[in-house]
């Protein structure tokens, strides 16, 4: 075996900048997209705590929005988007029996332009008027005019942009090329189907959203009027280039969520995936239909009719595969041997949330009932459950999953489960009450509110508090096991199937150098 | 799951229940915990709360049913109660029935949310025309068969948003001018603005739709009852996005017809007040009045917003020449948030503002600018 490449890997700080190996790489991304929900987090709390009661308490107005802004941005392509990357260069590899990722130093690069990217993103608060308060959706004309901290952001996605590209062709490569002898396509598992469509989404929306930022670039600077009605063109072309990307991003958010859930379920059911077909299948239509939804975003800009009874038909359409993906994890667990393990029950606790959201999102479709939802804190409620409540639980659940089999010790599981409940508990607080605000009529991104908003919203924030504290026990819990525990066994779980099982726990530095035969 | 942990799910799921139960059964809003819609006030908002509440039983029927099954198998199946893994993996005929079952309940809700767009969509037959204009933090009435216009900013004192003074019953719901409008008659709107998106939303009447600058969307209104209705501005369009309410005042016909004539009477005093010449004390105290407008950017003290708004206080266009000044003032800046005033304030007002703010903030020149110094500029 490969044990003598061991001895050559460098040490210290060139180890991490210069290293080309996917477990290696796999862990900056978690690393860093922790980091980032911890920035991200506390952004959210100065967000809660001024919405804690009516008045301005502890910031004006103008910060305020660069908060929602902020936090918007870092959860979403700091956050959530690297922290799926880094369980794809982790797993992915070990999944299809493949010795690395097809390209190594593509994947060093693909990694190091995100700090960079982070950076700028948070320096835009020391620019000159501070960062853009204008929403993370970064609508013109509003962005054209903000302060130069808007020309940060802008470079700041187009590095993060670049990251993703990179990082979703590398992923192609890997799974198209590198798979085990014997894998066939329909044999993946679903994780790595799920990675396979992402890819293919981030290929496609991301350039657009550089287009439409690069556009805002040069309506600032070089005096181009593409979103400017006075020069001829028009504001509401940007809505419609960036939801053509936002609409995919929500699902690139998402889709890796539900391979997790489709690895996890059935292990601790001890039954097979239900209906694995139907789940492929079910994802890629999920896929394409989210290239021709984006208009339900922007009911109210005042589109034809014909327009808005296609959208509103389309997106009615995605609950139908949703709808099947999630009566399938049911069914898996229906007559199973289930055991509630850690991982489990970040997954469960997934589906539900996630389905909250779901349907939530049913309710959105409805155009004529949409423009009362629309821009209110219903929406806000709505895609934190399906944000929060789908990938980021899901996230949780994998890494718990496959933690074991990183560092080679047991979590322990009283301090995982009680990382669970209060973060299931404390989320709920937070956003459950947050669509009873928004059907009574309250806007989001309003740093200050109406009197009747007071009693939900205090609850909202006590629930905000809870979660964030609640992640300081995952911390501690990584760390422990990181220096030490319970040996892990090779199988981890009892009933878990898949190559990663077949390799030592902790994976060693290179693994499956020679592939092997799949069944 | 332990018991402490069935414990702590119970002190999730009852709560959250309850509080869904009394959604379905509780109807409209209006408490401090209002659960839903304020109540509406026009034939099409009931027609979309009714469709709201139907997508809401629909999705709580499946949610329920669903989860039903979830959590029975959670406590039936499990291998601490000794239940042995079932092996079957896959079931055409369940996998149809669960596609198509979806697609029968779509199409319930999309029939009536397809019949009552088309009825949102229908803007003829009008009885009158209001346009509003959505400016960076207030917004413009002009009745364009009345020939009546105004300007409708927040009426919250800044004490009340800082927390000095009492918050009033209708904090941040509150403005100097009502939009005043019949009731029984079909009343058109045409929605834009002049410097970024906003998006005019009353939840009583049903209607948002957003104000974009360059552009024009139509959306219309018969409201039922005479009352107070208050909404907010619901796009993010910078700073005081939080700050910017709308409050229409449905009366009956009469009442409007009186209105309209008050306000005709108000226009006309305005006009004579234009021609005369103003002391500078007089301009001086209207101006400050003025100014509450422009403080939201250049500060109530007129420092500004360092990076972002300029100060008035020393600066050099305020200090030249008068016709740089008023040519900021009246036109604004393209491509910034400054915008040109000419459109929203009278000749009195421009006059004012200017002269104010050339002599107040320690600016000094001591010009006086007449009401007819403006005209002569339109
Ligand atoms: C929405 C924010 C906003 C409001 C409200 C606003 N301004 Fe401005 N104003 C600006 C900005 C931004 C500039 C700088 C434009 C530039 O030169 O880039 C400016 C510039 C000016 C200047 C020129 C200052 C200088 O030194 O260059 C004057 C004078 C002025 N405004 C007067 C007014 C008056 C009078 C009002 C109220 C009737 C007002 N502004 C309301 C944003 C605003
Ligand atoms: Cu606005």
């Amino acid at each position: 075996m490969s044990t003598d490449h061991h001895e050559d890997r460098p040490q210290g700080l060139t180890r991490w900048l210069f290293t080309t190996n996917h477990k290696d790489i796999g862990t900056l991304y978690l690393w860093f997209s922790f980091t980032m929900a911890v920035v991200g987090g506390i952004m959210s709390l100065v967000i809660r705590s001024e919405l804690w009661e009516p008045g301005l308490q502890i910031v004006e107005p103008g910060f305020f929005n660069q908060m929602t802004t902020l936090h918007g941005l870092i959860m979403v392509f700091g956050f959530v988007m690297p922290a799926f990357v880094g369980l794809a260069n982790w797993q992915l590899p070990m999944m299809i029996g493949a010795p690395d990722m097809a390209l190594p130093r593509m994947n060093n690069w693909s990694f190091w332009l995100l700090p960079p990217a982070a950076t700028l993103l948070v320096l835009s608060l020391f620019a000159p008027g501070g960062a853009p308060g204008v929403g993370w959706t970064l609508y013109a004309p509003l962005s054209t005019r903000a302060g130069m901290g808007m020309d940060f952001v802008i470079l700041s996605i187009h590095m993060l942009g670049i990251s993703s590209i990179l990082g979703s062709i590398n992923i192609i490569a890997t799974i198209l090329n590198m798979r085990a002898p014997g894998m066939i396509l329909m044999k993946m598992p679903m994780f790595v189907w799920s990675w396979l469509i992402t890819a293919f989404l981030l290929l496609a929306a991301i350039p657009v959203l550089a287009g439409a930022v690069t556009m805002l670039l040069t309506d600032r600077h070089f005096g181009t009027s593409f979103f400017d009605a006075a020069g001829g063109g028009d504001p509401v072309l940007f809505q419609h280039i960036f939801w053509f990307f936002g609409h995919p991003e929500v699902y690139i958010l998402v889709l890796p969520a539900f391979g997790v859930f489709s690895q996890i379920i059935p292990t601790f059911a001890r039954k097979p995936l239900f209906g694995y077909t139907s789940m492929v299948f079910a994802t890629a239509t999920i896929a394409f239909l989210s290239f021709i939804v984006w208009a339900h975003h922007m009911y109210t800009v005042g589109m034809p009719m014909g327009g808005e009874l296609f959208f509103m038909y389309a997106t009615m359409l995605i609950a139908v595969p949703t709808g099947v993906k999630v009566f399938n994890w049911v069914s898996t667990m229906w007559q199973g041997s289930m055991t509630f393990e850690t991982p489990m029950l970040w997954a469960i606790g997934g589906v539900f949330t996630f389905t909250m959201g779901g349907i939530t999102g049913l309710m959105l479709s409805v155009t004529p009932a949409d423009f009362q939802y629309h821009d209110t804190y219903f929406v806000v409620a709505h895609f934190h459950y399906t944000i929060i409540g789908g990938s980021v639980l899901a996230i949780f659940a994998a890494v718990y999953y496959w933690l074991p089999k990183w560092t080679g010790h047991m979590f322990s599981e009283p301090l995982g489960k009680t990382h669970f409940w209060l973060t299931l508990i404390g989320f709920n607080l937070t956003f459950f009450p947050q669509h009873f605000l928004g059907l009574a009529g309250m806007p989001r991104r309003i740093p200050d509110y109406a009197l009747q908003f007071t009693g939900f919203n205090e609850v909202s924030t006590v629930g905000s508090f809870i979660t964030i504290v609640a992640q300081l026990i995952f911390f501690y819990l990584v760390f422990k096991c990181i220096r030490g525990g319970k040996k892990a066994t090779d199988q981890v779980w009892e009933d878990a199937e898949g190559l990663e099982w077949a390799v030592p726990s902790p994976a060693p530095y290179h693994t499956f150098a020679t592939p092997p035969q799949v069944k | 799951m332990s018991i402490s942990s069935l414990k702590s799910l119970r002190s999730v799921v009852v709560p959250m229940s309850a509080g869904w139960s009394l959604f379905l059964v509780g109807g409209l809003a209006h408490a401090d915990y209002a659960l839903n819609f304020q109540k509406p006030v026009t034939e099409i908002g009931r027609e979309v709360y009714d469709l709201h509440m139907l997508v809401v039983w629909i999705i709580t029927v499946i949610f329920v049913g669903v989860f039903g099954v979830m959590f029975y198998s959670l406590f039936k199946h499990r291998k601490s109660r000794g239940h042995k893994a079932a092996t079957f993996h896959e079931s055409t005929t369940v996998e149809v029935i669960w596609t198509v079952i979806p697609f029968i309940i779509l199409l319930v809700m999309a029939i009536p949310s397809t019949a009552t767009l088309i009825k949102m969509d229908n803007v003829s037959g009008s009885d009158m025309t209001v346009k509003i204009t959505g400016y960076q933090w207030k917004w413009k009435y002009d009745y364009m068969d009345h020939d009546i216009s105004f300007i409708s900013t927040l009426s919250t004192p800044q004490d009340q948003i800082k927390n000095k003074a009492e918050k009033s019953e209708n904090y941040l719901l509150e403005v100097d001018n009502e939009l005043v409008l019949p009731v029984g008659k079909k009343i058109r709107f045409l929605v834009t603005a002049a410097d970024v998106i906003h998006a005019w939303w009353v939840p009583q009447l049903a209607l948002k739709k957003d104000a974009i600058p360059g552009f024009i969307n139509e959306i219309w209104t018969k409201i039922d009852e005479p009352g107070t209705y208050r909404g907010q501005c619901a796009e993010l369009c910078g700073k005081d996005h939080g700050f910017m309410p709308i409050v229409v005042r449905a009366v009956n016909e009469k009442d409007f017809t009186t209105w309209v004539k008050e306000q005709k009477a108000i226009k006309l005093a305005a006009v004579a007040a234009a021609d005369k010449t103003w002391s500078k004390d007089e301009l001086m105290q209207k101006g400050k009045k003025v100014y509450a407008q422009c403080a939201a950017c250049h500060g109530a003290t007129g420092k500004g917003v360092p990076g972002v708004f300029p100060p008035m206080e020393g600066s050099k266009i305020v200090a030249g020449p008068v016709a740089e000044h008023l040519n900021i003032v009246m036109n604004g800046k393209p491509n910034t948030a400054m915008a040109a005033y000419a459109a929203q304030l009278n000749d009195i007002d421009i006059a004012a503002v200017v002269t104010y703010e050339r002599n107040a903030f320690g600016n000094d020149t001591g010009d006086v600018v007449q009401p007819a110094d403006v005209k002569v500029l339109r």
